[in-house]
């Protein structure tokens, strides 16, 4: 009897023993933010830039970058959704069948999406109309299934929620820096401000730069400018960068 | 003519790529040859013809607000409208499978051509993009849906022609280096989209 609960008690330290290793797998050793993990939350950024350098999620990036404040709702919308399901798929991984995995991870996906889209019209219902079907198609924004793909399926939970977090913010920047110049040289605000002055009928009741004949470029809010101005971030980019000068 | 001027005007000025930017990632990622790009162009005109009226009549008669109304009428209150994302995307991905399917039997000719591109489908965003379009237009009828996921299917189509065949020709001229590749690529298909706007306020 006595061995018995002995073996019923060590099985059970056995069982949370493998189920830490599972939560954990390798990391277990490493520091909370070591070199490695900072590196997950720092590359992205960079120099291994979602939109510029992997080309995923331009789908949706650039609609809504004709100001700065749908796009930064945006941006954390994808951090939020990219970094729950790479925790989720992560915790999954060993259980997902290799052949069905592709919908199993559109359906996480859309479920975390769904969440997303339900809190905005409920907390920021002026933005999510803004945003329209561009919440939807997070579904389908290619960083998601890519870091998916590529990351959640072969490592452990912590490091996958680091690495959502890092290709959601470097998502997240490009979109920052497109938006603000769209909305700044396109509308002359910012966040909805008037920052370059107010502009009035006329010359003489203008403020601001208006008030020496500074005139909006509103070519910079139709589509094609969205996609010039990714372009020239992508020339600085690699112009500054020189290891990520494709070869042909 | 209502069906037409919805066929021209989903080609031309909605254009999937050029108006809304979908499908801008596999856009980005085939258009390096001609070849590749017929195929993929093919196969995203053909999922999207099938899956938008099929997503079209789901939601006629399933998630709308008070589509319900068929069965009983006091179900007649029920919004299922929050499902949609879902449905849509399983309704895609389980049809990419079973067209996959349907042509390696019975057109396995299509099926080499097609190849690996079909179960790419299901995660470029044009072809949730039409679904999700289609919902915010209000259609009155299916041949109103099919007609618009033929035309924005036919629009992609064209847009990924177009700058398959410019790529191939500009790797003969002399790109800045930080531009090669993925920055002209942009600023090309900008200038592209600039060209396309000349046909808003076409109306047949």
């Amino acid at each position: 009897m006595a061995k018995d609960i002995k073996s019923a008690s060590e099985e059970k330290e056995a069982k949370k023993k493998e189920m830490i290793l599972f939560l954990s797998n390798s990391e277990e050793k490493e520091h909370f933010l070591s070199k490695n993990n900072r590196k997950l939350l720092s590359d992205p950024l960079n120099d291994n830039n979602p939109i510029t350098v992997q080309v995923l999620g331009i789908c949706s990036a650039l609609a809504i970058t004709v100001q700065l404040e749908p796009a930064i709702v945006m941006a954390i919308a994808v951090m939020v959704v990219v970094a729950f399901s790479n925790v989720i798929v992560s915790l999954m991984r060993n259980l997902i069948p290799n052949r069905i995995r592709i919908i199993v991870q559109l359906v996480i996906v859309a479920s975390l999406v769904i969440l997303v889209d339900q809190v905005l019209k409920a907390y920021a219902y002026d933005v999510s109309k803004q945003l329209s079907v561009f919440v939807g198609l997070i579904i389908t924004n290619c960083i998601v299934m890519g870091r998916l793909e590529a990351f959640a399926l072969g490592n452990g939970v912590y490091k996958s929620f680091l690495d959502g977090i890092g290709n959601g913010a470097g998502y997240g920047v490009i979109l920052i820096i497109v938006a603000f110049f769209r909305e700044l040289l396109g509308s002359g605000k910012l966040m909805g401000f008037e920052i370059l002055g107010h502009k009035a009928a006329t010359a003489a009741e203008s403020t601001g730069l208006y008030a020496i004949g500074y005139e909006n470029n509103g070519l910079m809010l139709l589509s094609p400018m969205a996609l010039i101005v990714v372009g020239i971030i992508i020339w600085v980019q690699r112009a500054n960068n020189r290891k990520l000068i494709e070869q042909h | 003519m209502e069906y037409v001027n919805l066929f021209v005007r989903s080609i031309f000025i909605e254009n999937m790529i050029f108006a809304y930017f979908l499908g801008m990632c596999s856009y980005l990622a085939v258009s390096k040859t001609v070849k590749t790009a017929v195929g993929l162009g093919a196969a995203v005109v053909f999922v999207l013809t099938i899956t938008v009226p099929i997503n079209f009549l789901l939601d006629q008669y399933l998630l709308k607000p008070g589509a319900l109304a068929w069965l009983d009428p006091e179900y007649a209150s029920v919004d299922l409208s929050f499902l949609s994302f879902i449905m849509f995307i399983a309704v895609i991905a389980s049809m990419v499978q079973l067209v996959e399917m349907i042509v390696e039997k019975f057109a396995p000719a299509l099926y080499g051509a097609l190849g690996i591109f079909l179960p790419l489908i299901a995660v470029n965003c044009a072809i949730l993009g039409g679904s999700l379009f289609m919902q915010q237009k209000d259609f009155s009828a299916v041949s109103e849906a099919i007609t618009y996921g033929l035309g924005s299917g036919v629009g992609w189509f064209l847009a990924i022609l177009a700058i398959a065949a410019i790529r191939e020709k500009i790797t003969y001229s002399n790109v800045p280096a930080p531009l090669k590749g993925l920055g002209i690529t942009f600023i090309i298909t900008g200038l592209m989209a600039l060209g396309f706007m000349s046909f808003m306020g076409i109306k047949l």
